[in-house]
C-alpha cells in the first residue's frame, strides 16, 4: 500500500479488497479475550481533529490501541481556518513529536492532500474526513459491512445494487462510496432533489434519480446519507418536512424494500428526517455493525500502511 | 532624457527590419539622426511598443508586504510594460482623489513605469454609494477608468448611475462580473473537478448573467463598459453578440485563463485558486478564439500578489489571486502565437495599443513618430524557465514556477530611458 490513504481514487480494487480482507482478518483476532497486537508497539499515531467528531476518533482511537501504538489526540477545531495556527505550524510540531502516522479530519477538502504533498512531515497522512471531499475509511468500512452481509465476507460486490439517499452534494461519505462501490463492481444509483446533487453528477458513471419510491424493491442496500439543518437556510429544500417526505426512509418505504435489503447510514443519525425511528432500528438495519466494522477497517489501514516498515 | 540615439538592426512584429531613433524621450525620424545620435547595435531583437496593463494590484498602500509600487514597476518592466493600472482595492481603498494622487506620485517618484490608478466606483467598494469619481478624474491621476474589482456592482442601478455618470469625462466602468449569491463561497468553477474534489462550485453563469445585464444597462445608457477578466465561452458569446449590435464595449482576458484550466486544481495546490476561477479547456479554446477574432479587446494580468503564507495552506484558507506581470508576454505567445492563431503583430495590438486607447494612455500604445519612446525588446526565438529566485514581484505566487516559456524581454525604455535591461 502506498504511504498515505488520502482518496479512495489512489487504491486499486486489488489493494482495496486487500484492506477488506485484513480487516476480516483483524476482526476474528480482536474477538479473542485479549484484543491486543503487538504490531505497532512504539509507534505514534496521532489523531488530528480540526473539526469535531468523537465518534471517528474513538474508532482510530480503539484501532491504534489494539495495534499497541500510542496515541496523542490533538484537537485543532477551527485553528486554521480562523487564522490561528496554520495547518503548515501544526504539521511542523507533530514532525517535531515523532508522528509516525497522523488521522486528520479537517472542514476544508484537500487539507489531507496538503499534509500529505508538502514537506511538511514524514508520516503517514489518513484521511478521515476533508470538508466535502471524502472519507475513505468510511467508504471502506461500509464496503466490509456490505460484504460481511450480502456477500459473506469475501469477494468484491460484483452486481449488487446500491442507493445513496440525500445530500450527495455535500456529503465526503458519498464521494468515496461512489468511487469504492464502483471499483468493487456494485452498481451505484444517488437519489436526492436536484439541489443536492453536483451539477456535473453524470460524469460520476452512476444512475441519478429524484425520485426515491420508484424501484424501491431492486436495491440490495440502501444507504441514507446525514442532512444537515442549516442546508435549508440555503434554499437547497423548502423544509424539513418535505425533505422527510420525499426522500426520508419511511415506514412505508421500508415496507417496500426487498427482504433481503440492508439500510445502512454513517451516522450521527436525524431520526425523523432522513430516517424514521423504525426504520434505523428495524431488522434490514445493519447501521451498528458498520460502527463495528469502522474500528477493524481502521486497524487494517493503520496496518497497511505502518506495519510493514 | 537629453540623450539621443539611433537602434540599428531591429526587426518590427511583422519580422520586417526596423530602425528607432529617440530623441528627448521621443521617437524622431530615422533620416533625421545626426552624427551625435549614440548608434546602437539591437543584435536582431524585436522591437514592440510598451505593453500596457489595465489590470494590476499592487497592494500599496495597506499591504506592503505584498507588493509596493516599487516592486510592482519592477516586475512590470521586466515583463515589458511601460504602464499598468493600479486596482483600488488597497488599504485605504482608493475611492479618492487623495489615494489616487498618492498611488500615481509613487510611481511618478519611481520613474520605471506609468503606474495610472484606478478609481473605486463605490465608496469602500460597498457597492452602494458612487465614490467621487469626478474628482479622482480632475486630480492629478486624472483617473479615466472606474472599478470596484474584486467586488462586483451588483446592484443594477448602482451599475446604471456610475455607467451614465462617467459619460460626463469620458470614463469607463470596469466590471468584476460576478454575482455574490451566486458564489457565495465558491471556491472554483462548477463543474466535474469541483464535484469530485468538494469544492463549493463557481458557475459560468454568475459571471455570464452580469455580464449580460451590463450590455443591456449600456446599450441603454451608451456609455463605456469594460468586462475584466472574461473566463467563460459564454462571456465571449455574449460580448461578441453585443458588439455585433453596436453596444460599447470592451473586454480583457488574462494569460492564465487563455493557458491554464480547472484541472489543476485536483493538487489542491492554492497557486491555482484564483478569481475569477480558471474553467474548463473548451472555455480556454473559445477565450482564445474571442482574443483572435477582437471580440476580446485586450489582455490584462489580473497580478494579484500574495505573501507566502497566504498560499502555503489548505485551498479554502488561501487567498485567490496569482502575479502575472514577469510572465503576461510569453504566456500569451505560448497561448496565441505559438499555438498559430495570432501574428505577434495582433498580440502586441492586445497587449498594448488597445489598453492604451481604452486607458486614454497618451504616449503609449505606439511606436509612430513624434510619441513618447516607450519601447521594449524582445527575444522572440529565446525562452527562459520561471523561477522563483528570478521574479521581481514582491510575492511568488506564479502558477509557471518551473514552466519553460517563449519569449525573453531583454530591455524597456520608458520616455527614451532604459528602466530594464535583461
Amino acid at each position: 500500500m502506498k504511504r498515505h490513504l488520502l482518496s479512495i481514487a489512489d487504491l486499486s480494487k486489488d489493494e482495496a479488497l486487500n484492506v477488506l480482507d485484513t480487516a476480516a482478518e483483524l476482526a476474528r483476532i480482536t474477538e479473542t479475550p485479549v484484543k491486543k497486537l503487538p504490531t505497532l508497539r512504539g509507534r505514534t499515531i496521532v489523531n488530528l481533529f480540526f473539526e469535531d467528531s468523537t465518534r471517528t476518533r474513538i474508532s482510530f482511537e480503539a484501532a491504534a490501541k489494539r495495534l499497541s501504538a500510542d496515541v496523542i489526540n490533538f484537537s485543532a477545531r477551527g485553528s486554521s481556518l480562523s487564522k490561528g495556527e496554520s495547518l503548515k505550524d501544526t504539521a511542523l510540531t507533530l514532525q517535531a513529536m515523532g508522528a509516525d502516522g497522523v488521522v486528520i479530519r479537517h472542514p476544508a477538502s484537500g487539507a489531507a492532500h496538503r499534509l500529505a504533498s508538502q514537506e511538511w512531515m514524514s508520516g503517514s497522512v489518513i484521511n478521515a474526513g476533508d470538508g466535502t471531499h471524502e472519507h475513505p475509511t468510511q467508504a471502506l468500512l461500509d464496503a466490509f459491512t456490505i460484504r460481511e452481509n450480502l456477500r459473506e465476507s469475501t469477494g468484491d460486490l460484483t452486481d449488487l445494487n446500491v442507493a445513496i439517499v440525500g445530500d450527495v452534494l455535500h456529503s465526503r461519505v458519498a464521494r468515496s462510496n461512489v468511487l469504492l462501490l464502483k471499483k468493487l463492481g456494485a452498481r451505484v444509483t444517488l437519489i436526492a432533489p436536484p439541489t443536492l446533487l453536483p451539477v456535473a453528477v453524470n460524469s460520476w458513471g452512476c444512475n441519478v434519480k429524484y425520485d426515491f419510491d420508484s424501484d424501491l424493491k431492486t436495491y440490495d442496500v440502501v444507504m441514507m446519507l446525514r442532512v444537515q439543518r442549516e442546508r435549508m437556510e440555503d434554499a437547497f429544500f423548502p423544509s424539513e418536512r418535505e425533505y422527510a417526505r420525499r426522500y426520508g426512509l419511511n415506514a412505508a418505504r421500508l415496507s417496500q424494500l426487498n427482504s433481503g435489503c440492508i439500510v445502512m447510514h454513517p451516522g450521527p443519525m436525524n431520526r425523523g428526517l432522513e430516517i424514521s425511528a423504525d426504520s434505523a432500528d428495524s431488522d434490514k438495519s445493519v447501521i451498528v455493525d458498520q460502527v463495528k466494522n469502522g474500528v477493524a477497517v481502521r486497524m487494517a489501514a493503520l496496518y497497511l500502511l505502518l506495519g510493514g516498515e | 532624457m537629453s540623450r539621443s540615439y539611433l537602434f540599428k538592426n531591429l526587426k518590427d512584429a511583422a519580422g520586417k527590419p526596423l530602425e528607432l531613433a529617440v530623441s528627448n524621450g521621443r521617437f524622431v525620424k530615422v533620416d533625421s539622426a545626426s552624427a551625435n545620435f549614440e548608434l546602437i547595435d539591437g543584435k536582431g531583437l524585436t522591437a514592440i511598443p510598451g505593453l500596457v496593463d489595465l489590470h494590476t494590484h499592487l497592494r500599496e498602500p495597506g499591504k506592503e508586504d505584498a507588493e509596493t509600487v516599487l516592486s510592482g514597476s519592477t516586475a512590470a518592466v521586466a515583463g515589458g510594460f511601460t504602464a499598468i493600472s493600479a486596482m483600488p482595492n488597497t488599504s485605504p481603498i482608493a475611492d479618492t482623489a487623495g489615494v489616487v494622487e498618492q498611488v500615481f506620485r509613487l510611481g511618478r517618484s519611481h520613474d520605471l513605469c506609468d503606474v495610472f490608478p484606478i478609481g473605486a466606483v463605490t465608496l469602500g467598494q460597498q457597492g452602494k454609494i458612487l465614490s467621487e469619481m469626478g474628482a479622482m478624474h480632475s486630480s492629478e491621476a486624472k483617473v479615466r477608468i472606474f472599478s470596484d474589482d474584486g467586488h462586483c456592482v451588483w446592484d443594477s442601478l448602482v451599475m446604471r448611475r456610475a455607467l451614465e455618470y462617467v459619460k460626463a469625462f469620458d470614463g469607463v466602468i470596469a466590471q468584476h462580473a460576478q454575482d455574490p449569491r451566486l458564489t457565495h463561497g465558491s471556491q472554483m468553477n462548477e463543474g466535474e473537478v469541483s464535484a469530485a474534489l468538494g469544492l463549493k462550485g463557481w458557475p459560468a453563469a454568475a459571471e455570464e448573467s452580469i455580464i449580460a445585464r451590463d450590455l443591456l444597462l449600456n446599450e441603454h445608457v451608451g456609455s463605456r463598459l469594460h468586462i475584466c477578466h472574461l473566463t467563460t465561452a459564454g462571456g465571449v458569446e455574449l460580448v461578441r453578440w453585443a458588439k455585433k449590435r453596436g453596444i460599447q464595449v470592451t473586454a480583457e482576458v488574462t494569460p492564465h485563463h487563455l493557458l491554464l484550466t480547472d484541472e489543476l486544481a485536483r493538487s489542491y495546490d492554492p497557486v491555482y485558486k484564483v478569481n475569477p476561477p480558471l474553467r474548463t479547456e473548451r472555455d480556454v479554446m473559445a477565450l482564445r478564439e474571442g482574443v483572435a477574432d477582437g471580440t476580446i479587446d485586450v489582455i490584462a494580468t489580473d497580478h494579484a500578489p500574495h505573501p507566502a503564507e497566504d498560499k502555503d495552506c489548505e485551498w479554502a484558507a488561501a487567498s485567490f489571486g496569482m502575479i502575472g506581470l514577469e510572465t503576461a508576454l510569453s504566456v500569451s505567445y505560448k497561448a496565441l502565437v505559438d499555438s498559430g492563431l495570432m501574428k505577434l503583430g495582433d498580440l502586441i495590438e492586445r497587449m498594448s495599443t488597445a489598453p492604451a486607447r481604452i486607458g486614454r494612455y497618451e504616449g503609449h500604445g505606439s511606436l509612430a513618430i513624434g510619441n513618447e519612446a516607450n519601447f521594449t525588446l524582445v527575444d522572440i526565438d529565446a525562452t527562459w524557465r520561471v523561477e522563483t529566485l528570478g521574479i521581481r514581484s514582491k510575492s511568488k505566487n506564479s502558477p509557471y514556477l518551473g514552466l519553460e516559456l517563449p519569449v525573453t524581454v531583454e530591455s524597456t525604455y520608458l520616455r527614451g530611458k532604459e528602466v530594464f535591461s535583461r
